[in-house]
Order: C-alpha cells, then sequence, then structure tokens
C-alpha cells in the first residue's frame, strides 16, 4: 500500500469529503445531483424495467411456444408485444446505457467531479421513471399500447384505435424524451468542456467518444420522433389530419419521420456498447487498442452515416427505384465503420495476451453475436431480398443479434468489469463464466431459429400460426432458449446481488485498467478525485509516473485540489488547457418536483383536462423559478 | 485480500470458449441448409422473381459464412496465442496491425459490398420491380381489409376473397390496394411482398411457373387478426381460368329447394345483407367479403377454417371463436335457422 498520507493531505481529503457529501437516507437519495447516485439509480430502475420486458418477451415466447396456442388473446398478445418493444428500447437499452453506464463512468474517465448540469441530470433521471410508470399506467390500467413499437398509421389513429392505448404511447414517449435529450445535452457539455486538464481531444479514451456519439445522435434523432408523436396526438385528440389520406394526409409521412429517428436510434442503442467494449478489451488484452484513431472515427461516422438510412426499413411500400437504390448504397456505407471497429476488437485481442475473464468473455461473446447480426442486416440492403424477407421473424432474428448481442452482452459484460469499482467487491468469477455460457447458448438457441422460420415464410407479429408450414420445431426451440436466456440472467443478478454482501474486497484496480475511474477508490469518493488528474495519453492509468505525481500533488500546490467549495475545473474543447474553475450546484429538491409537475401535466393531456393541464404547466414554471432563483450552491 | 483476489484471478482455469462458438456457428449453418421446406418459403421458388431472390439470398449467405468463418478464426487464434503478443509469425509490428484492420474493415468490405450492391439492385432488382403495364396480360386488383383480401378483376364483375386464380406462365399486373389500414401482399414462392397503404397503388408482378396452389399472407402487422389473414394463389391452365372466370362475373345461383329458399330470406332479412354482398341480390354490404360464389372457395375468415358446412355452421353461430376480434357479430338465429343459412350459402357457386 501507498505510504500514510501527510497530515496536508488527509486534511484535504476530509474537507474535499465534507464539502461533497450528500445526506445519507431517502431524502439523500431524492435530492442528489451526484452522477454516481444518478448512475446507479438509472441502473437499477432500468432492470426493473429490463425486468418486465422479459416477462412480456417471454408471455410472447411462451404463447408461441405450439401452433394454435391459446395462452394470450390477439389483444394482450399485442400488448405485450408493443409493450416489450417501447420497454427494451425507451426503458431499458437507452436509460442503461447512457444514463447508468454514460453518467457513472463519463465524469470518472475524464476526471471531472460530476456532469455539467448535475440539477439537470437529477431531472432526467426522475423524468425517466415518472415516463417509465406513466406508459405502464396504461398496462395496469388494462389500456396497454398496442399498435406495435413503431404504431404504424392509419392503425394507430383514433379511428382504428380509439382506446387510450396509443395516448399512453404518443404521450410517454414525449415525455420519456425530454430525459434523454437532457442527459444527451448534459454528456456532451461534460466530454466538450469538464476533461482534466491534458486530455486533448486525441488523449480521450474510445468509450467517450462512444458517448460523445450517442448523445450528438440522441439530440438529432428525438426531433423528429417527438415531431410525428405531437403530429398523431394532434390527430388524436384534436381532430387534426396529418396522417389522414381521406383529408390530404399521408400515413407515409408518420413512417419517413418515425424511420428517420429510428434508425439513428439503432446506432444510439449500439454505440454505447461499442464503447463498453473498447473500454474491456485493452484491460484484458493488456495492450492498446488497435487503429486507435480509426476507431474513433468509425465511432462518430456511424452515429452520423445512421441519419442517411432509414428509407430501408421501407423499401415494400413502394418507393420509386431511384429512392430505394439510393437508401440500399447508404446502407452498404455504414458497414464499413462498424467493420473497422470489429477487426480493430478482434486484432487487439489477436495480439494482446488476453485474459478470458467474464468481462472480456461478454465482449468475444458480443463480437460474434454482432458478426452475425451485422451480416444479417448487410442483407437488407439488398432491396429484392428485403422486400422478400422485411416484417418476417428474420428481421426479428436480426435486430435480436444487434439489439440483445451487440448491445446487451456487452452492458452485462459492463456490469462485471465495474462491478468492483462500483462496489468495491469483486463478483464470483466461475459463476460469472456460467452464466455467460448460459446465457449465449440461450440466445443463440431463441434467435438463430428466427431467421429459418423467417425463410420459411414467417411473419412477425402475429399471436398465433398454423400447424403444417414447418415452424413448429424452431418455435419450441426459440421458446425453450428463452427461458435458458432468462435463466441465464437470473443468474448475472444473482450473482452481482450475493456478491455485493459476500464478494472479496477488490481493490481499486483489480484489472489493471487503462482508464482513470480505476485510480479512485472503490466506490469512488463522492468528489470522485482529491487531485484534479493529468492525463498525457488516452491510457491515463497505464501512465504511472502521471498517477503517482497526481498523489504527490494531493499535498502540493492548492490549485489542483479545489478544497475551497463545490468546484471542479473546466478546460478548453479541443486542447482541454485549464479554462476555470466551476461552481458545482449541491442537492436540490427542484427536479424531482419539476418531473412531478410534468407527470402530472402528461396525464392531465392524456384525460383530456386541458385546463387544468395550462395549470399544471404554469405550476411546473413556478418551479423552474424557484430552481433558478438561488445560486445553485445555496439551492 | 486484493492481492488473493488478483492471485485466482491468473489461476482459474477457462473452457476453450472459442471452440464452443466455433461449433455453433456450423451447427447453425447446418441448421440453414436443411431448411427450405413448407408451402409459404421464399426459399422454394416458383417464378422468375422468386427464384432470383432465392439466388441472391444464397449467395449472400455464402458470402457472409465466410466472413463470419474468418473472424471466428481470428477469434481462435486469439485465443490460442493468448499467451504471446502480436500475431503469430509476424510479431509485434504495429503497422501490420493498423494494415489488417483498414485490410479486413475497409479493402474487403468494399470490394464484397460493391458486388453485392450491383448484383442485388441493378441486376435482380430489374425483375422484382413493379412491372411495365405494358408487359403484363391482366390485372387483378387485391384490397386489404381487416382482416381478409378482397379480389377483383378489373374490367369484369367478378369478386372474391382470399382466393386469387391466376393464368399460369401469364405476366399479370397485381395492384395492391387497403380499404383500412396498411397490409402487405406477400405471396413468397412467386414475389416479394408489395404493403397496401391508404391512398396509394402499389403493384408487382404475379408470376406462376406451374400450376398449383401457393400460400401467401399479411406480412404488415394490423391489429387483431393479422395472424388470420392469409390467402392462396390458384394458378390453373389458361381456360380452366377463364371459365372460372366466367362463372365469377355471373350473379348469384338462384337457390334450389325450400330450405335454401328460406336461408335466402334469412340472410335477407337480418344483418347478413347489410354486410355481405351476393351479387344479384338486395344484399350488398361491403364490410364483409362478397358472398356470390362462396361455394368456389376452399376456406372461410382468410384461410382460418376449412370451407366446409359444418364449419361454417359453427362459424356463423359463434363467429368470434375461431378468428376473435372479426367483425362479424353473433346473430342469435337458431341452429334450424343457421342450418338452412348454410344450405342456401353452400348453394352459391
Amino acid at each position: 500500500m501507498a505510504t500514510m498520507p501527510a497530515p496536508l493531505a488527509r486534511q484535504r481529503t476530509e474537507r474535499l469529503q465534507r464539502i461533497w457529501e450528500e445526506p445519507k437516507g431517502l431524502v439523500g437519495w431524492l435530492t442528489t445531483v451526484d452522477h454516481k447516485r444518478i448512475g446507479l439509480m438509472f441502473l437499477f430502475t432500468s432492470l426493473a424495467f429490463f425486468a418486465a420486458g422479459g416477462v412480456e418477451a417471454l408471455l410472447i415466447r411462451t404463447q408461441l411456444i405450439r401452433p394454435d396456442n391459446g395462452l394470450l388473446s390477439p389483444g394482450a398478445f399485442n400488448e405485450a408485444m408493443t409493450m416489450h418493444g417501447v420497454t427494451m428500447i425507451f426503458l431499458v437499452v437507452v436509460p442503461m446505457s447512457i444514463g447508468a453506464f454514460g453518467n457513472y463512468l463519463l465524469p470518472l474517465m475524464i476526471g471531472a467531479r460530476d456532469l455539467a448540469f448535475p440539477r439537470m441530470n437529477a431531472l432526467s433521471f426522475w423524468i425517466y421513471v415518472a415516463s417509465g410508470l406513466f406508459v405502464y399506467t396504461g398496462l395496469a390500467i388494462g389500456s396497454a399500447p398496442d399498435a406495435g413499437w413503431f404504431d404504424y398509421l392509419p392503425l394507430g389513429s383514433k379511428q382504428y384505435s380509439p382506446g387510450p392505448n396509443v395516448d399512453f404511447y404518443t404521450l410517454g414517449l414525449i415525455f420519456n424524451g425530454i430525459s434523454s435529450t437532457a442527459t444527451a445535452v448534459n454528456l456532451i457539455v461534460t466530454t466538450f468542456k469538464l476533461r482534466a486538464p491534458g486530455m486533448s481531444l486525441n488523449r480521450m479514451p474510445l468509450f467517450c467518444y462512444a458517448m460523445l456519439a450517442t448523445s450528438f445522435a440522441l439530440v438529432f434523432a428525438l426531433p423528429p420522433l417527438n415531431t410525428a408523436l405531437i403530429f398523431l396526438e394532434l390527430d388524436r385528440a384534436l381532430g387534426f389530419h396529418f396522417f389522414d389520406v381521406t383529408k390530404g394526409g399521408d400515413p407515409l409521412l408518420w413512417q419517413h419521420l418515425f424511420w428517420i429517428f429510428g434508425h439513428p436510434e439503432v446506432y444510439i442503442i449500439i454505440l454505447p456498447a461499442f464503447g463498453i467494449a473498447t473500454a474491456i478489451i485493452p484491460t484484458f488484452a493488456r495492450r492498446k487498442m488497435v487503429a486507435f484513431p480509426l476507431v474513433a472515427l468509425a465511432e462518430i461516422l456511424v452515429a452520423f452515416i445512421g441519419f442517411g438510412v432509414w428509407a430501408h426499413h421501407m423499401f415494400a411500400v413502394g418507393l420509386d427505384t431511384i429512392t430505394t437504390i439510393y437508401f440500399a448504397a447508404a446502407s452498404l456505407i455504414i458497414v464499413i465503420p462498424s467493420g473497422i471497429q470489429l477487426f480493430a476488437w478482434i486484432t487487439t485481442i489477436v495480439t494482446g495476451r488476453p485474459r478470458f475473464k467474464t468481462p472480456l468473455l461478454w465482449i468475444v461473446g458480443f463480437i460474434v453475436l454482432f458478426l452475425l447480426g451485422g451480416l444479417s442486416g448487410v442483407t437488407f440492403a439488398a432491396i429484392p431480398f428485403d422486400q422478400q424477407l422485411t416484417d418476417t421473424y428474420y428481421v426479428v432474428a436480426h435486430f435480436h443479434y444487434v439489439i440483445f448481442g451487440a448491445a446487451v452482452f456487452p452492458l452485462l459484460g459492463g456490469m462485471f468489469y465495474w462491478f468492483p469499482k462500483v462496489t468495491g467487491r469483486m463478483y464470483h468469477e466461475r459463476a460469472g463464466q456460467a452464466s455467460f455460457w448460459l446465457s449465449f447458448v440461450g440466445m443463440n438457441l431463441t434467435f438463430f431459429p428466427m431467421h429459418i422460420v423467417g425463410l420459411l415464410g414467417m411473419p412477425r407479429r402475429q399471436y398465433t400460426y398454423p400447424h403444417g408450414l414447418g415452424w413448429d420445431g424452431y418455435n419450441l426451440v426459440e421458446t425453450i432458449g428463452s427461458y435458458l436466456l432468462a435463466a441465464g440472467l437470473l443468474m448475472v443478478v444473482t450473482n452481482l446481488a450475493v456478491s455485493l454482501f459476500r464478494g472479496v474486497p477488490a481493490g481499486n484496480d483489480p484489472f489493471g485498467g487503462d482508464t482513470l475511474e480505476w485510480s479512485t477508490t472503490s466506490p469512488p469518493p463522492s468528489y470522485n478525485f482529491a487531485v484534479i488528474p493529468r492525463v498525457t495519453s488516452p491510457y491515463a492509468m497505464w501512465d504511472r509516473e502521471d498517477r503517482q505525481a497526481d498523489q504527490r500533488d494531493l499535498a502540493g500546490p492548492a490549485e489542483r485540489v479545489l478544497d475551497e467549495g463545490h468546484e471542479t475545473p473546466a478546460s478548453s474543447v479541443l486542447d482541454a488547457d485549464w479554462d476555470e474553475i466551476l461552481e458545482m450546484p449541491a442537492k436540490s429538491w427542484s427536479p424531482i418536483l419539476l418531473a412531478a409537475a410534468l407527470a402530472a401535466g402528461f396525464t392531465m393531456l392524456l384525460t383530456r383536462h386541458y385546463v387544468i393541464a395550462a395549470v399544471v404547466a404554469l405550476l411546473a414554471l413556478v418551479v423552474l423559478g424557484g430552481w433558478h432563483w438561488k445560486e445553485p450552491q445555496e439551492a | 485480500m486484493a492481492r488473493s483476489t488478483l492471485r485466482r484471478f491468473r489461476q482459474d482455469r477457462l473452457p476453450s470458449p472459442l471452440i464452443r462458438v466455433a461449433l455453433w456457428g456450423a451447427a447453425a449453418a447446418v441448421a440453414l441448409a436443411v431448411a427450405g421446406c413448407g408451402e409459404q418459403s421464399p426459399l422454394k421458388p416458383e417464378s422468375d422473381p422468386a427464384r432470383d431472390i432465392a439466388k441472391l439470398t444464397w449467395w449472400m449467405f455464402g458470402i457472409a459464412g465466410v466472413v463470419f468463418g474468418g473472424a471466428v478464426v481470428m477469434l481462435l487464434i486469439g485465443w490460442l496465442t493468448r499467451r504471446e503478443e502480436g500475431l503469430p509469425f509476424i510479431g509485434k509490428r504495429s503497422n501490420v496491425e493498423t494494415g489488417a484492420v483498414v485490410v479486413f474493415g475497409i479493402v474487403i468490405p468494399v470490394v464484397v459490398l460493391i458486388g453485392v450492391f450491383a448484383f442485388a439492385n441493378l441486376v435482380v432488382l430489374d425483375d422484382t420491380d413493379a412491372p411495365k403495364a405494358s408487359s403484363t396480360e391482366l390485372t387483378v386488383e387485391v384490397t386489404g381489409n381487416q382482416w381478409f383480401w378482397e379480389v377483383r378483376y378489373p374490367g369484369t364483375k367478378a369478386v372474391t376473397a382470399n382466393e386469387i386464380h391466376i393464368p399460369v406462365r401469364t405476366r399479370v399486373n397485381l395492384v395492391g390496394k387497403t380499404d383500412d389500414v396498411i397490409h402487405s401482399i406477400w405471396i413468397p414462392q412467386l414475389n416479394r411482398k408489395i404493403d397496401t397503404v391508404p391512398g396509394h397503388r402499389n403493384r408487382i408482378l404475379l408470376y406462376a411457373d406451374k400450376p398449383g396452389r401457393y400460400r401467401g399472407q399479411c406480412a404488415e402487422f394490423c391489429g387483431l387478426q393479422h395472424a388470420h389473414m392469409s390467402m392462396y394463389v390458384f394458378a390453373d391452365p389458361p381456360e380452366r381460368f377463364r371459365a372460372w372466370l366466367r362463372n365469377m362475373e355471373r350473379p348469384e345461383a338462384p337457390p334450389a329447394g325450400p330450405s335454401a329458399r328460406g336461408g335466402k330470406r334469412i340472410f335477407m332479412a337480418n344483418q347478413c345483407a347489410s354486410c355481405h354482398t351476393i351479387r344479384g341480390t338486395a344484399a350488398r354490404g361491403d364490410i364483409g367479403p362478397d358472398l356470390t360464389h362462396l361455394r368456389d372457395r376452399t376456406t372461410l375468415a382468410g384461410l382460418t377454417i376449412p370451407n366446409r358446412g359444418d364449419y361454417l355452421l359453427r362459424w356463423i353461430r359463434d363467429p368470434q371463436h375461431f378468428k376473435p376480434g372479426n367483425k362479424m357479430p353473433a346473430l342469435g338465429l337458431s341452429d334450424a335457422q343457421i342450418q338452412k343459412l348454410v344450405t342456401y350459402l353452400e348453394g352459391l357457386r
């Protein structure tokens, strides 16, 4: 261990602890602005929704276990299917990847003490919780959204979906979008302005590049979705005709707007996972990433090109040929940045001395699954093939390889990887590996046969199917696989839950990680870094002298410790030169109150009480006024 | 304690993950190879467009298999050489490493993708695109309804539902429309699918090499009974098709016998007539399918049940039993009345 801290050093850490500490107990959690606590709340909430979405998936699979099964009525099946999609996309993967992993890790990786807007961060979390509960209220009262997660018009219009089901979807997603936008803006500003001195953009870890690219994509992808949702709600609530062809509207307008959001959303879902992979691989391969600049560039390119390919979701709607050819070409181009990353990961593993521990196993599994999902994705850029197989189980197979294999596997690997950092304890290695194998086998048993039934002509989204078309056996295998997969995931949760109490103490850096979060204690102190680190390469933790210098400076000049107040340094965008010292806001009730007011407002819109909604909006403005009345530090 | 963790970390023995991955891939490839049976399979093409797509499919799967295999072999090498740095035989050379990423991640994909693009989107597309109007000999209009297909032959009076008849080896212009939400017409053995979108008339070529029955299904989620919205295409020799069409153009065959006449009275006096059309009678409803030649069809309710007297009777008695959510209400008729209705409907040839 290091030598005893000098008296000055101890004084300083104690002072920092006093300044940054938040109240314990429930009140502390309700008013927190600490990115680590908010990140954990995002994690636990998204895990709860993951469980709900998982139960919906098992219901779907159980209904389809044999032909003409009668477990779910057609209506119940459509609700389960819609809720499964909405939950996994909007309430699980995005909040978990940027809300939990981005929130918790990004400041630690760039050497900051919090996100740029801590209270907006808290607001984002509370809105996320409220919007999730809002959507699930529909399920609780028996009116869950049931027109599919992409809610094609006119099926989702008032005429064909007269109940409030689709209103829960429309208003819930508008509400939820506020949360994602807030987190994305927060991560962008944090990445650009709060990097530790010396961490110029070319020295930023690839994980942060991935988070940055994702956040930018989110900020630009959500407006088209919100536009579509607002149009739809105007159609439904006030009798507008945006999508009504008899009054000059067009249902294809919905599809364009939805997929201008929907395709970038795919990259929003997998980019953070790519970031996690590029964080885990160097640590376990014990070498730096191969082709670092190419990978950084590829991460940004993926997010960018992802905006130009949306119409490949619409090849069967009757677009003219030249349009489809353009979008097919654009869709092929996006293969290239994905290929760069894939082979950079593989080459790094091949040329390193990899230790195949649990986190790396999930990542290797991810590489294999992403390869399959990516290759099946490429086939959709062949227009006639797309027109033949779209809306079949082949598509369901493809996007589950991408979303479950390429997004959720790295998230699970990341949970193992950072578990010691967050909790201070080690998970159980052998159980971790077993849970990986169980999940990997379950995943492939569930989703691989879907390629085949798709190629045998089985359309997606049907609550039952007849015997005699060659689909029965595959569906049975898929259902068995889904239960194995669920068992594997339960094993992950059990492992981590037990290790939380029984795990061996982990120390600060159990894996020899390459990024700054490993330089803090486990779990990190409320102020993250006693000494603002000075960074000279993207592998800051492997620069031993720099980190030893940080240690020494705890008793050195005061400007790197910032123990006079609730402070973190801001730096210049490109070179990360020390710019100024920011006074950071402290705990506050405003975010949760504002989220509650907004939830009330959206509920009033749903029940068509517009006057009360206006009153609640005024109330929200009052809360917002209170929020900004006082200086952030005293709020 | 931390030290003991680290020691355990080094000592843990490992199974051979990558070998298992490879085995999985191989098993999957075999599974896919034996696939291709079934009446609704795109891999059992019976026309030029569908055959082109199937060919394209196998080519792409072949290429994908090579790429997948190559990547898995690289990962295997990574596992076998996990104790040594650098590449086997070449060692640690960072320009070689970056070069590998450029070659495998950029150069090879660009070449392969250009090939796939040219073949798929310039060659095959020619066949699967909407046919030129002058190149077809017959037009069939198929209209999606929640949840059945209405089939018309423009220029004739023929109307039927869910079962499309076409002459074999004849280029047929299929026009897809909808009366309500978006559906998608998909007969995989004959051609790719085409969505039916309100306000749009989409077209594809319908062509069958051999006489026979081809199964199709709605491929776009359209609500409660999306699952029971299937169709058959019957490709018949041209003379047989023409005879069929002539028959379909005729109005109702007048009921023979007292029971059938009683059934007709019940039909006209109840809600039946306000939702269904029987040409040549007062029944002109347009909610449900046209029943003028009901007996001509082999199935009922979008291929949900066979078109037999016993099924028809059970359907009328409780229309929500086989296809819950469809728009037909139970009429509260007595079994004797229903039996007469069935007799009448069975006479509609």
